[in-house]
């Protein structure tokens, strides 16, 4: 199983500064488990603990084959081989 | 971070490009007005002006829509780009980034800017004239690693040529 994820530039510190690299597992999770064995650091840029549970972070946006994990299952969500994955922070912030 | 001096940049910008940021945070006002001027990847010359929605369509925050933030990424990518500047207003406080903004900024190579419409707006309301002269703040940052560096604006007459 292979699934391109493409990494963002704030995060490429973690990937030795690929742009993209490959990873596996049958769920968000489990890849960002994967990504985390190779590239240690990055989970917690992607992850939080909320309440004992492990929640995608809030202005981290994830996508599988160009869908918005949250409308998939979130970290839930399953993925197949050849899958493609795009990691990208939120463009936000405010006044307040 | 140790060791590296923190250089001033300067932030060049086109005139028409300068403009339309105006011209979108005053249509937008008083909500946050949100956008990117993309440029080659490397070049650090914004060149294509794109006007986000804010899809927190509020006054004190602003958020890309995430299907739109995912195009507006793979069109970068296909066309070599970078988001140069990323840029958003702010419509009652000074254009100067905020801790959300601080804590949220994600590109390290960009050109943070911000624009404040409040003179504008307070003129406005007074004198019930929306091209009153009232200035326009406006004032690019750097932002790495949660620190905050102001850059010069350089506006020019026409996008130098490469």
């Amino acid at each position: 199983m292979s699934i391109e994820v493409r990494i963002p530039t704030i995060l490429r510190t973690y990937t030795g500064g690929e742009k993209a690299v490959t990873a596996e597992g049958a769920s968000l999770a489990a890849l960002i488990d994967d990504l985390e064995a190779n590239h240690p650091g990055i989970k917690e840029r992607l992850i939080e603990d909320k309440n004992g549970a492990d929640t995608l972070r809030r202005f981290v946006n994830v996508y599988i084959n160009d869908e918005d994990v949250r409308f998939m299952g979130s970290l839930e969500a399953e993925l197949s081989d050849g899958d493609q994955v795009v990691v990208l922070p939120a463009v936000a912030g405010g006044s307040n | 971070m140790a060791g590296a001096p923190t250089l001033a940049c300067v932030l060049t910008i086109d005139q028409a490009t300068y403009d339309a940021i105006v011209a979108h945070a005053k249509r937008d006002h008083p909500d946050e007005c949100c956008g990117i001027v993309a440029g080659p990847e490397g070049s650090d010359r914004p060149e294509r002006l794109v006007e986000m929605v804010n899809a927190a369509g509020s006054p004190t925050f602003y958020e890309f829509d995430s299907a739109e933030l995912l195009d507006l990424y793979k069109q970068m990518w296909a066309n070599d780009e970078e988001p140069v500047v990323v840029y958003h207003s702010h419509t009652a406080t000074e254009a100067y980034p905020s801790r959300t903004d601080i804590g949220l900024a994600s590109e390290p190579n960009a050109h943070y800017v911000l624009v404040s419409t409040r003179h504008w707006a307070e003129a406005r309301d007074e004198t019930g004239d929306g091209n009153n002269d009232a200035p326009i703040e406006f004032r690019s940052y750097s932002i790495v690693d949660g620190e905050v560096t102001e850059e010069e604006i350089s506006v020019v007459p026409a996008r130098p040529a490469p």
